[in-house]
């Protein structure tokens, strides 16, 4: 019996297999972390791509509405005036899979990003900074949804 | 086919600003037709940007981003003229790319 974390790293061995044989398709693109966007906590998240633990930090900035009407649609950004930065993710706590975003920072662009997101309920989000050093620094805010996003 | 991005890049003091409104639908897969049957998940999971031609920026994203998807970021160096091109692909293989000029 394979319990979830073997399992995700089988795949992500087979996936790398794969790609190696070149039974993927490989474009210009990064490959795609499917076992990131599939995991339910930031821990586990953070375990994955290879961080230390996770620290509050005010130099790490969420921004966000507090109430969000409609959950299919929440605009938010992150941003970071940290130098050194490597990613960028953005997370919400509540939502099936808790990765919703991952930037990686390069030295052209600015450690600033916007987007929306759905949300299924009320939750925290967070604003993840994954630093060259291997720290990791968050920030959070609570948006509440009053309709959410995620239904049928 | 897909239908084509939005991209618009403008100066802001020595940055260039570039916001990208995308034309998907962002399945998530844990949705349910009137039937009960589950409808196939079918998102964009790459995003990349190109300044003349050099990558600027990868994004990966999961199913939870919005439907018809925007982006917003920064691009550092860049100047009037420039072209800013923006890719996109999805978990079906499918990608498009558009270009803006820097203005």
């Amino acid at each position: 019996m394979l319990n979830r974390r073997e399992m995700l790293s089988h795949s992500a061995q087979v996936a790398a297999l794969l790609a190696t044989t070149g039974l993927l398709p490989q474009v210009a693109f990064a490959n795609y972390n499917t076992a990131a966007f599939d995991v339910k906590t930031m821990a586990d998240l953070i375990k994955i791509l290879g961080g230390s633990a996770p620290t509050e930090s005010r130099d790490v900035t969420i921004s966000g509405p507090d109430i969000a009407e409609n959950g299919a649609v929440v605009p938010v950004g992150v941003s970071t005036a940290l130098p050194g930065v490597k990613k960028l993710l953005l997370l919400v706590e509540k939502n099936p899979s808790v990765l919703s975003a991952m930037f990686d920072v390069s030295d052209a662009v600015d450690a600033n990003f916007s987007t929306r997101v759905k949300m299924g309920q009320s939750s925290n989000v967070y604003a993840v900074a994954m630093m060259g050093d291997g720290k990791v620094l968050y920030a959070q805010k609570e948006v509440k949804v009053t309709l959410g996003g995620c239904g049928g | 086919m897909a239908d084509p991005m939005r991209i618009r890049a403008q100066m802001a003091g020595d940055k260039a600003t570039v916001r990208v409104l995308m034309n998907h639908e962002m399945e998530t897969g844990l949705r349910k037709d009137a039937g009960g049957r589950a409808i196939p998940a079918w998102y964009i999971q790459d995003v990349t940007a190109q300044l003349n031609g050099r990558p600027v920026l990868t994004v990966q994203w999961g199913p939870s981003v919005s439907k018809n998807p925007f982006l917003q970021f920064s691009v550092k160096g860049a100047k009037a003229g420039d072209k800013i091109a923006v890719t996109w692909k999805d978990n079906k293989g499918e990608s498009r790319t558009d270009e803006a000029t820097v203005s």
